[in-house]
Order: C-alpha cells, then structure tokens, then sequence
C-alpha cells in the first residue's frame, strides 16, 4: 500500500522579531496510509500544531519552510501554488482547527458556514447545496440536525460546535483530515462521543486522519499508529499497542508515568507524589547541540549532550531516536 | 511520601455548605422569563487539611460552587459556614475579612493574571492592599512564595505572556498564597495544562498541603486527577451532588448511574506490566 | 420589541431633557434680545417693556417652558426674533439645506473609506499602506477652518468654482437642469472640505477594525477550508468587523446636522450653522433652542439607529439583551 499524505524530512523555523531563525520542526518524516488513524503527540513547544499547519500551508506569517516536502497524490503541497492549494484545502485534505469557539463565524448561522465550504468547492446549484448540507448535518448529528444548523455557534455548547467543525471537515469527502486537539476544551463524555463521531466517519468513509493531542490516554484504542513529538523532532513513532503499551524513548516513559494511574494501580496511592519530569519544555532559540531531551532525561548519557540521535529501527514499523537503542 | 490527613473526632469543618441553592433569571427569546437552576440544594463538608474534589460535567453547576463559595456571586438560599461563622450574607468589612482566608485558582492561567504587569507587581498587588507591610517585607515575601512554588527568582521582571502555561499556573498559586489563605479553591486549574505539567502542579499542590496544612477544594471534570488528589469526592449533576463519599469507594463502589458514566469516560492508558513496577 | 420601546423611551426622555437644559441655559445667559434696543435712545423703556410683554419674555421661566412645549405639540416652535416670523418653517429651509451637504459628503466619505480602509488593511505594515496613513494623519491635524479657507483661496484664483452661497445670482431665472448643476457647482468645495476632514478618521477606524479581523482565527480556518479569497473578505471578514463600523456610522448620522457649522459659515453656505450662530449672537431665543432641539434630534436619532442596526446584524447582542 502506498502512503496517501508522505510528509519528509520536514523543517520549519519562524523568523523571530530580532531577526533570527527559531526552529519549530526538525527533520520530521512520516507516512500516513489510507484509512488509518495517525495519532500524533506532543505537548507544547512540540511542534505539533506547526505541524498540522505545515502539511496545508496555513502557517503565520513569519514561518520559513526551509527544507522537506510534503507528497500528497503526486503533488508537492509545499511547492504547489495558490491555486493548487485552495483545491485541495478543505475538498481532499481538510484541517480542523482548536477551539471550536474561536474557529467558527460568529455572526453566521453554523449551516451557512458549512454550506460556504461545499459551495466554495462544487459549483452547484443553491437546492443542491441546500440539500447537500443537510446530508452533512445528518451524518454528524444524529438528532436535531435542523434546529443546529439554523443556530449561531454561541447557541451551541462546545461539543456541538466540535460536531459543525467535523461536519465543514467531512462536507467535501476528503481522504485526509488532521485533527488539531479537537477534544481539549471538552467534558470527558463529550470527549468519548466525539471520538467516536470520528470512528464512525473513518468507517464509513474510510478517511485518514492524523489526531493530534498532548493526552496519550486518548489515543488508546483509537489511533492506529502513534507518532511522539519533542521539541519539534519524532522521538518514537509505531503501532500504537506498541508505542502505548511499551515505549521505548524515555520521554515518552516519563510522559506515560506522570499521569495519575489509580484506577489500575492495586492499593492506595493517593496523594503520592507523582514521577513527573522536571524542567520545562521551553526551549531557547539558541542552536542546541545534542539530544533536546538531555537536560530532563533520567537516562542520559554523555554522548546525549554531544550529539543528536538519528533515528533508529527497533522494528519494520517502530523507529525511535535516542543513543540508548543505538548498536 | 504520602500526605494523608488525619481528621480528629472532635475536629471542627473548615467550610460547611448547606443547601445552597443559586438561580438564574434570564428571558428567553420569546420574552418569558426564564428561569435557570444552577444549584440545587448543595451541602457538604470539608474538614482543614483535606481535599475535597466535585467533579461533574460542565453544566452541572461545580463553576457557580466555585462562584458562590469565593463571594463571587451571592447564593439564592443556603448558607455558607466558614471556621464555624456564617459568610453567605456578610456585609462589605466583614467580608473583606474573610475574603482573603478563601482564595480561587482559575483554568486559565491567560486571563486571570493582567498581562501588562510584571510578575513582581502581580504578587506585590495582593501584599499592598493589605497596608500592614513594609516595602522590604513585601519583597521578602515575594522572593520565599516564589521559592515555594519552585520559580526561579529571576523571572520577577518578566510579564506573564512570557510565562509558560506550567508557570503561570505556578505564578497564580503564588498569589494566593501571599494572603496566607486557608482555603484554596482550584476551579480546573489543571484542565489547561499538559499531562507532564499537570503532574508538576499536582505534587505542588500535593506538598503545599503537608507543608502548610492547606485545605483543597478540587473542582475538575477530571476524574484521575480528582481521584488521585482527593481525600473525598462529590459528584455532581445538574445541580445536585448524586454521590459522596471517600474518593476510593466512589472509584470502586460507584452507586449512581451519573458516578459510572463518568468512570466509563476517563481515557485510560494501559501500560505494560513491566513498565508499571518501574 | 421590548428592546426597541426601551431604547426609544429613553431617547424621547434625552430630547426632554436636552430641551429643558437649553431652555434654561439660554434663557440664565444675560441679556436678551432686546437688549440691543435698548441702546438705542430714541426707542423708550416702554416700548422696549410692551415689546417684552408682547412676546411674553416677562413671564416666569417654567410658563414660557409649558408654553413652548404645548406649541411644539402643535407643530410650531415658537418665535424668531430677529426673522420676525415663526421658528420651525426656517429651521426646515435651512436644515434641508445642511442635508443637502452632510448626506452628500457622509456618503462620499463612506465610500472611499471602506475600499481604502479595507484595501490598507490587507497591506498592513507595506509601503502603500504607510503613504495612505502619513497622508490621513496629515489631513487629521490640518484644522479645518485652514482647510475651507485653502479652498476658498483655490477658488478664488482659480475662477473654477463659486466661492460662496448655494446659489448664483439670477437663480430663479435658470431652467430646471441648470437650477440643478448651479447648486452643484456652489456644493463642491464645501462638500470637499467636509470629506477632507471626516475622511482620515474614517479611514483609519476602517482600516483598524478590517486589521483586527484579518487575525481572527475563523478566518485562516475558513482559508483551511478553500474559501476563495473574495468571499472570505466580503462574507467573513466585512461582517466580522461591522460592529465598531456599525457604531461610527450611527456617529456620523448623529453628526448629520452639527458637523458642518464652521464649513456652512466660512463658505456662506446657507444652512443651520449661520442660522445657529446669528441667533446665538442675538438672543433669539426660540431659534436657538429650536435649532439645538433639531441637531439633538439627529444625533439621538443616529445613535439610535446604530444601536438597531447592531441589534439586527449581530446575533449574540440579540441573545443578551433577550437574557436581561
């Protein structure tokens, strides 16, 4: 099978108001197969929503795309021109943005603004899209589809309007939808249903879709594959059983460690301290030599500060960068 | 270490709610009146040195708790007891007694702290309305709540845009605790952060209460975290606590159909057994 | 409909009050209109005193008030003075000729504010949109008696336009068509000096409240979608941003009969501001108040409008003055 969205060796800085170039995503390669569901995670100062922008060319202004390619069906999407770009945003490769609150239209009508995104794209008559819509609304929302779709998004609650995003991500059919923390505002139950609006929608419509959160929790039996971001580099990416149940690089141990386990845990352990890993995330614009992790590693050896880990097979499927796994 | 509180027989409630009961009057499009119940006969108690979580989904009435108990917004009926005095209808310096002895953590480390100060004058600002301390007690003060936080003391002259959400949420935690409160009430102060810095912020939270006998009053739609901070937790729905009691047996032993929702919803990350011995 | 009887009660209470306070305020400042008689030797204290009684200035303050209100029940405000003949039919002639002006001119302004505001905007920071901003504040510090009189100046060396009035010499005598493009020529340089002058504020509002919504994330995620470009700045980002452009508006009715005073005076333009003015000067009571009344009346009457025209086209304010 080949890969339908084939991101490599993906770099981009932002050009600081001083003039320098911070990096934001370092040497980030990855393939995204039809119908799979490509969890990405990453924490902030990762990269990931620079990552998501990227792969559609919606970044700010001061972002340099300096090296990589992005293959999507024979196409470069980091070379295509303007026009190029706007066929395929939103038609064969949608984004959803965070923050439903933010990203819809405050002043139109949440059907409008689904339907604005199919007639951008089919240039059907006004009944076609009316009805097209509706098709739409009554995919993502299996009950009072009317009533939503005549609504403002202030009347809606949050995981209402997460259902319109999905609903202006799917409208076109497109074969590839990235997910930008689209369950972070959300109660828990609100949470579940939503992942399980995008189950559906992948099996029914057999969409790829790249799910990026900073709560590995999420991810357990819903993404296919997990990718871990640090400090805009892959640090493990592989079947998720595995990279969920097993990881292998140790910021992602740690990660998985500091989250509060008392449901599996026997006995009691509340209030115990957690294993959290010290430090902070921040990173400094300065060029840093060595693995970026280093300085909050528990693991770490002397070459971790001389030299940077290039990315290691552990597997066909699991690769992994640090020296630790290095031969 | 572990930090269990050990409550006394005859140890007095540090708050003490009693049927609190908080109503909206708003009009519908249509120009009737509305009417919106957002607490419904709420009681409970927290003794000092504990944590209480109410954890629920949104809508169920915990933010308009937090409201009521912080003398944000004044409760329709009910009453609100304090270190055995009642504060639900004190008047302005009465008030402003107590205020300080009751402080709030917010979700949104952003919003709730001005983005044109620096963090000196943010963490002075509390200090100064009190007028009883000079500007070098002000400044000694700053630099231990700064140590006690775990920030480094050169951050002062920063603003709080260049803070990181860890850090504001570290920054905010400060403040409160240059009034020497008694009470601590996080309303999602953790829901906006990372999982790794959530775990910070939790041990923060975690040795302040041993350190300084801080009672907690955990309001969350997380119910790990609850489970993992509290000493007892509530469940609330529309309005109403369903379920109450010590945070292990509402884990294990949930008896209300709103309690199992909620543990069915938590997204649970399965480690391999090797990996949980380490 | 609840919202709007609230809103118009208290617009009739301000014009109440505003009615009050001018009654008052001109009938404290000293002197009156015959005050100027009085001067005059040959005209006796009685005469002066049957002329007072006449028009009623010797009767107490709040009976002149009841008097003028149950008049303007009726339709007439009072009595001028100086014009020797009832107030409201030449505050009409005057007001219309002051419309004549503003509408011209607030709707000139508007409609080289949007497209250019809209168009600096999206070149924020660039060289065309600094040139366009120097050259607005340039304007804005210009006083605009400096910028009639530079006009007046034009015009007389020029020869091109009239310099004064609304109408030439021998007006009545013109053909219709001619009546029309002879009150244009005299309109020109007034309506020029009014749009330089309101201009560089609207454009700037314009230009900032455009800037505010071209960072607004439902626009780059509308951009993610494949909007093409014309509707996400006509249907996205214009409506987005009516709201502060809505109020200004509302601004620039309310300003439709006060703005153009000192532009209506330099230029002899014969509208309410001369009018205004010489009956300030003279006492003439009833024109005062009258013609203070008709500029309130615009000015609670524009913001009036912006507050519906919001009302309509933001939904949200909609939920929350329901919710209240």
């Amino acid at each position: 099978m080949i890969a339908i969205l084939e991101i490599q060796d993906l770099h981009v800085s932002y050009r600081s108001s001083g003039g320098g170039l911070c990096p934001a995503l370092t040497s980030v390669s990855f393939g995204l197969m039809p119908g799979e569901i490509m969890g990405v995670l990453g924490e902030s100062g990762s990269g990931k929503s620079t990552l998501a922008g990227s792969l559609v060319r919606l970044l700010p202004a001061n972002a340099r795309i300096t090296r990589g390619a992005v293959q999507f069906e024979e196409t470069d999407l980091l070379r295509a021109n303007a026009d190029e770009l706007r066929q395929i945003r939103g038609r064969r490769i949608s984004l959803i943005f965070q923050e439903p609150s933010l990203a819809l239209h405050p002043t139109m009508r949440v059907g409008e603004q689904v339907r604005q995104v199919l007639a951008a794209h089919d240039s059907l008559g006004k009944s076609a899209l009316n009805e097209q819509t509706r098709q739409v609304f009554d995919q993502v929302f299996p009950e009072e589809a009317d009533r939503i779709s005549h609504s403002y998004p202030h009347q809606l609650s949050g995981g209402q309007r997460q259902r319109v995003l999905i609903a202006q991500a799917i409208a076109c059919g497109p074969s590839v939808v990235i997910a930008d923390e689209p369950t972070a505002s959300l109660d828990p139950t609100t949470q579940m249903e939503i992942l399980g609006v995008f189950r559906n929608l992948r099996e029914k419509l057999g969409l790829a879709m790249i799910f990026i959160t900073h709560n590995p929790a999420l991810l357990c039996g819903f993404a296919d594959r997990v990718l871990v971001l640090y400090a805009g580099k892959v640090a493990e990416c592989g079947p998720a059983e595995t990279v969920l149940a097993s990881p292998r690089h140790p910021y992602t141990k740690a990660l998985f460690h500091s989250i509060p386990t008392v449901f599996d845990r026997p006995g009691n352990t509340r209030k115990t301290k957690l294993p959290a890993i010290l430090g902070d995330s921040a990173r400094s614009s300065l060029p840093i030599q060595g693995c970026p992790f280093e300085p909050r590693c528990t693991e770490r050896m002397d070459t971790c500060k001389e030299r940077e880990p290039t990315r290691v097979n552990l597997s066909a499927s699991h690769t992994v960068s640090c020296f630790k796994y290095e031969s | 270490m572990k930090v269990e509180a050990t409550i006394g027989k005859n140890m007095q409630p540090l708050l003490r709610v009693e049927n609190l009961v908080k109503r909206y009057a708003k009009r519908s499009l249509a120009g009737t009146p509305e009417e919106f119940l957002a607490l419904d006969g709420v009681s409970f108690t927290v003794f000092p040195g504990t944590t209480l979580a109410v954890v629920g989904e949104s809508g169920s009435g915990k933010s308009t708790l937090a409201a009521c108990l912080a003398c944000l917004e004044s409760p329709t009926a009910g009453s609100i007891w304090f270190e055995g005095r009642e504060i639900t209808k004190l008047e302005e310096r009465a008030c402003r007694q107590v205020r300080p002895q009751i402080q709030v953590i917010f979700q949104d480390p952003a919003s709730s702290l001005n983005p044109r100060w620096s963090v000196m004058e943010v963490l002075a600002e509390p200090l100064i309305l009190q007028r009883k301390f000079t500007r070098e007690e002000i400044d000694r003060r700053i630099s231990s709540l700064l140590e006690r936080v775990g920030l480094s003391p050169d951050i002062v002259e920063r603003s709080p845009t260049e803070l990181s959400g860890g850090q504001r949420q570290r920054l905010a935690i400060a403040r409160a605790l240059a009034l020497e409160p008694k009470l601590l009430i996080l309303d999602e102060a953790l829901s906006a952060l990372d999982c790794s810095v959530q775990a910070q912020i939790a041990n923060l939270l975690v040795e302040l209460q041993g350190s300084l006998g801080m009672t907690y009053l955990f309001i969350t739609h997380d119910l790990a975290m609850a489970a993992h901070l509290a000493d007892e937790i509530a469940v609330m729905d529309r309005g109403r606590i369903v379920e109450q009691g010590q945070a292990q047996k509402i884990l294990k032993h949930p008896e209300q159909e709103t309690t199992r929702q909620l543990l069915a919803a938590v997204p649970r990350l399965t480690l391999a057994p090797p990996l949980l011995e380490q | 409909m609840r919202y709007l009887l609230r809103r118009l009660g208290h617009a009739l209470l301000l014009l109440a009050g505003v009615s009050v306070l001018t009654f008052l305020f001109t009938a404290l400042a000293p002197g009156t209109y015959f005050d100027e008689m009085r001067m005059n030797p040959q005209i006796g204290p009685e005469t002066i005193a049957a002329l007072r009684a006449q028009y009623g200035l010797d009767k107490p303050l709040p009976l002149r008030y009841v008097f003028w209100l149950s008049s303007l029940v009726h339709g007439e405000m009072g009595f001028s003075f100086a014009y020797n003949s009832p107030v409201a039919p030449l505050l009409v002639v005057r007001a219309r000729n002051t419309l004549l002006l503003t509408i011209t001119s607030t709707l000139l302004a508007w409609a080289i504010a949007l497209p250019l505001g809209t168009w600096s905007a999206e070149r924020m920071g660039r060289l065309p949109d600094r040139l366009l901003s120097l050259g607005t504040a340039m304007l804005l510090v210009i006083p605009d008696l400096a910028l009639a009189l530079g006009l007046l100046v034009l015009a007389v060396r020029s020869g091109w336009f009239p310099t004064g009035g609304m109408a030439s010499v021998g007006f009545e005598t013109l053909s219709p068509f001619n009546k029309l493009r002879d009150v244009a020529l005299h309109m020109i340089l007034p309506v020029t000096a009014l749009v330089l002058s309101t201009l560089p504020l609207l454009f700037r509002h314009v230009r900032a409240a455009i800037a505010d919504i071209l960072d607004a994330p439902f626009l780059l995620a509308a951009l993610g979608h494949g909007i093409p470009k014309r509707t996400l700045l006509y249907r996205y980002a214009l409506p987005a941003a009516a709201n502060p452009l809505i109020s200004l508006f509302g601004f620039s009715i309310g300003m439709l009969l006060s703005g153009s005073l000192l532009i209506e005076v330099v230029m002899s333009w014969p509208g309410l501001g001369p009018l205004l003015l010489e009956a300030i000067l003279a006492r003439d009571l009833y024109v005062v108040i009258g013609g203070i009344l008709f500029s309130t009346f615009f000015l609670v009457g524009g913001n009036l409008f912006a507050d519906l025209l919001l009302y309509w086209a933001d939904p949200r304010i909609r939920t929350e003055s329901n919710a209240q």
